[in-house]
């Protein structure tokens, strides 16, 4: 076993281990530490797969921003234990169930594809470099990303308009 | 690593999300589902990406960029949809004083 395969078991152990946590969780603010948590484990992966603009991209936004905002929230809000809503125990196991059918689905249809012989490049390769991301998304995404400035733009104003008082 | 485990542990991940969707009633909780989702179609996409430029690299050096300037613009879509979202939770909060998302039904009244 080389050092990369340690490292993906190991990642991928934590990283479902700790969005089984979001979920199971009671209190939301352990929920968004264990969400930040599953997206560190997730960046870890991308540095896996050499794709070091995602990983810090990942961690500044993600975990860094989104993940804030959340938290910024829950603490204005004041929510804990005691605030969480309950829920009928048959709802929640229809729910699981709901979910593991689709589990076994997935599974059951992607389990004999011809791709699974295929192997993802991992610690070599230069495309996921900021070098060459730049100069394609300068190059040939250069309108997409400038219609993405205009989508914050209007979300800015969007989430202005909403959360002013009256 | 073969692709076939990334496929896996994405289906996982996505599974979770919808999992948490369906049994949790926080509106804060299942808005946090659904970014784990979106990471772990991410997370794939990255993983096709680095599949299809190892297959590739001989024909075009660039091979698989595309999928992930994807994954960028997925992550630019998220920040502008939480903004929103978490504004939207927030009046509802002002209003109804509970993020409980069964309280929405009552919406109209």
């Amino acid at each position: 076993m080389t050092i990369t395969q340690i490292l993906f078991w190991v990642l991928s152990a934590l990283t479902v281990f700790s969005a089984l946590m979001v979920v199971a969780s009671r209190n939301p603010v352990h929920s968004v530490l264990w969400l930040i948590f599953t997206f560190f484990c997730i960046s870890g992966h991308y540095i896996l797969l050499n794709a070091q603009f995602l990983f810090i991209v990942n961690i500044i936004v993600y975990a860094g921003a989104i993940m804030v905002l959340f938290l910024f929230v829950i603490m204005l809000m004041n929510l804990n234990e005691s605030s969480e809503p309950k829920k009928n125990r048959w709802l929640r196991m229809a729910g699981v169930v709901a979910g593991g059918c689709l589990l076994l689905v997935f599974v059951a249809a992607l389990k004999n594809v011809d791709i699974r012989k295929q192997v993802a490049e991992t610690n070599t390769g230069d495309i996921g470099l900021i070098e060459n991301l730049g100069r394609a998304l300068f190059n040939e995404y250069v309108v997409p990303f400038e219609i993405s400035s205009i989508l914050f733009l209007s979300a800015m104003v969007g989430t202005v308009v909403i959360g002013k008082k009256e | 690593m073969p692709v076939n485990y990334y496929i896996f542990l994405s289906i996982a991940l996505f599974v979770i999300g919808i999992i948490g969707v369906l049994t949790r009633r926080n509106a804060i909780i299942i808005f946090m589902c659904i970014e784990l989702m979106l990471n772990a179609v991410n997370l794939m996409l990255v993983a096709f990406s680095k599949m299809h430029h190892l297959a590739n690299a001989a024909k075009d050096a660039t091979a698989g960029i595309d999928g992930q300037l994807f994954v960028f613009f997925i992550m630019v879509v998220a920040a502008a949809e939480v903004s929103v979202g978490l504004a939207i939770i927030v009046m509802m909060y002002r209003n109804i004083h509970s993020v409980d998302v069964n309280f929405l039904n009552r919406l109209k009244h």
